[in-house]
């Protein structure tokens, strides 16, 4: 006992080391949402209140409106990727395509290649058509740079459905459609969720798209997140990043639920 | 399986459709702006490129290359123990801690950065506090080595992730009869564990590489204007000037990096096929 004393004492600590690297800079945001005054010399706020958050979640201010922005914009963004993405990830699973492999790593380059310098093309493109700094154009870049989830996690969704309880539908004179609605996308239906999630968080989350292809019209949460932490108001950029950090967290505690590893071994096969 | 059918290509399309306008049209797009100049082909975008950016051309490549080492190590060093360490409880702790940055954006990790590493930040005030530095030695991390810190903070639990999986499916029994056999766990982990998931290690770390090319908040947010990373080069380059020769060709050199860390990947693969 007193042998091991010394080893338990140096891996706890080095626990405490990762634990602090891990969470500090999560607890500055925090304390940084909840300072009223805080500046050099003090090593913790002046003073603590919630002013901010009250100016964060005031009905008329930026906040609340980039917030709606971003969530119609994740929403939108989610039911373009699902209307693409379903019958080609059913087609990849189910039905013999010419160059299966090359269509699936199509799907991959949006998300393998540097952004920016795509997005910015993409930005001069859509000035053209008059999609620059519109919530259409934000919809687009998102769902784009999404397809790689929606479209490999349905795919691997469909994949995974027992073929032979479709079969027996059939035999029983179910149409093909028919057999699709009600046994297939059924059962595809929480990796297709699990694919939403994906898509929707991508969209929340999506900064640089947003960057060069909305401005200066749509502000979705990270622009404005951006442009209070430039302007050094740490309050309203942390409680923002606040914001953003809900839904992530949720997600990863969640994930597991929806995405089954029966899925989950089928993903980009 | 039934022969070709026509029906896929059509519900494939519309997909197809979306990456070929929003990507494909783009990269082409970028590439004619890269390497012509009213209709002719030349190089002197590359030129003004390389004399004004190739600080930071070096330093992008610097700052990446260095990320995806510590990225390794950690990752390697934290899967390890995960897989090979006899203690219940760190094991359990450790699984439940290492995941939490995974799905933070990086704008939060971003933002989060500006404020822990800054020179009256929570890093240095704790430290301070603890008595391990004396406040007129703190320092500011918000330079390279910020940048640095942020990307290894934000894509080890990724690259952890994949990597504690893989090792979790090994086979125990060669681990087992290493150990029997004598050898120290850190032997076993380099010279039985490591070769066996080498495969996973590197498609984990090509993606952070590809990833940490292409993230703008970071660099613009936790370090300052100079020297930079290429995308703040290539916003500044756009929203400054409109200048989208010079910024198409610092896009075509960024692509160039990745296109060489995609040949490694590939030739791995390759050598793997061909000792199968």
């Amino acid at each position: 006992m007193i042998r091991t004393l010394p080893a338990t004492l140096v891996k706890a600590l080095a626990l405490a080391l990762f634990a602090f690297l891990l969470f500090g800079p999560l607890a500055n945001l925090v304390l940084w949402s909840v300072a009223e005054r805080w500046y050099a010399p003090f090593k913790l706020p002046v003073t603590y209140g919630l002013r901010y958050w009250e100016v964060v979640f005031r009905p008329t201010g930026d906040a609340m409106s980039s917030l709606a922005t971003s969530v119609a914009i994740a929403g939108l963004t989610v039911l373009v990727a699902l209307l693409v993405s379903v019958p080609a990830g059913y087609a990849l699973a189910r039905l013999k395509l010419p160059a299966r492999t090359l269509i699936m790593i199509m799907f991959l380059l949006p998300q393998a290649f540097p952004s920016v310098a795509i997005y910015i093309n993409v930005a001069r493109i859509f000035y053209q058509f008059g999609l620059a700094g519109t919530v259409t154009g934000v919809v687009l870049v998102h769902a784009a740079h999404g397809l790689v989830y929606s479209v490999w996690i349905a795919a691997a969704a469909f994949a995974a459905v027992d073929r032979d309880l479709e079969l027996a539908a059939r035999n029983m004179g179910a149409s093909p459609l028919r057999t699709f609605a009600t046994i297939t996308l059924p059962l595809a239906a929480p990796g297709i969720m699990a694919s939403a999630i994906f898509v929707f968080l991508e969209s929340l989350d999506e900064f640089t798209g947003t960057f060069f292809v909305g401005v200066p019209q749509v502000t979705t949460l990270p622009l404005l997140l951006y442009s209070a932490s430039m302007g050094g108001n740490y309050q309203i950029a942390s409680i923002t990043a606040l914001i953003l950090l809900v839904p992530s967290v949720l997600f990863m505690m969640v994930i597991e639920r929806f995405l089954r590893a029966d899925v989950l071994s089928k993903v980009g096969q | 399986m039934p022969r070709p059918s026509p029906l896929g290509l059509l519900l494939v399309a519309p997909a197809l459709a979306l990456v070929a306008a929003l990507f494909l049209y783009p990269l082409g797009f970028s590439l004619v702006a890269a390497f012509t100049a009213e209709g002719q082909p030349t190089l002197r975008h590359f030129e003004k490129a390389f004399e004004l950016y190739a600080t930071d051309i070096r330093f992008t490549i610097f700052i990446v290359l260095f990320s995806t080492v510590l990225i390794a190590l950690i990752s390697i060093a934290i899967a390890g123990v995960l897989t090979l360490s006899e203690t219940p409880w760190l094991i359990a702790t450790l699984r439940w801690l290492y995941r939490w940055p995974l799905f933070i954006p990086f704008i939060v990790a971003a933002q989060c950065m500006r404020t822990f590493l800054a020179k009256n930040g929570l890093m240095n005030n704790t430290l301070v506090a603890a008595g391990v530095l004396e406040p007129l030695q703190a320092q500011s991390f918000l330079d390279w080595r910020g940048i640095v810190i942020t990307f290894v903070w934000k894509q080890v639990p990724f690259v952890t992730l994949m990597l504690a999986g893989a090792m979790a499916s090994l086979d125990r029994a060669t681990i087992e009869a290493g150990r029997n056999l004598g050898a120290s766990r850190l032997r076993v982990l380099v010279e039985l564990v490591l070769p066996q998931v080498s495969q996973t290690l590197l498609v984990g770390l090509v993606l952070s590489f590809v990833t940490m090319l292409s993230v703008l908040s970071v660099p613009m947010m936790v370090a300052g204007s100079q020297p930079t990373m290429l995308t703040v080069d290539m916003a500044f380059r756009i929203n400054a000037y409109g200048d989208y020769a010079t910024a198409n060709a610092l896009g075509v050199i960024s692509y160039a990096m990745t296109a060489v860390v995609a040949w490694i990947y590939l030739r791995h693969q390759v050598r793997r096929e061909a000792e199968a």
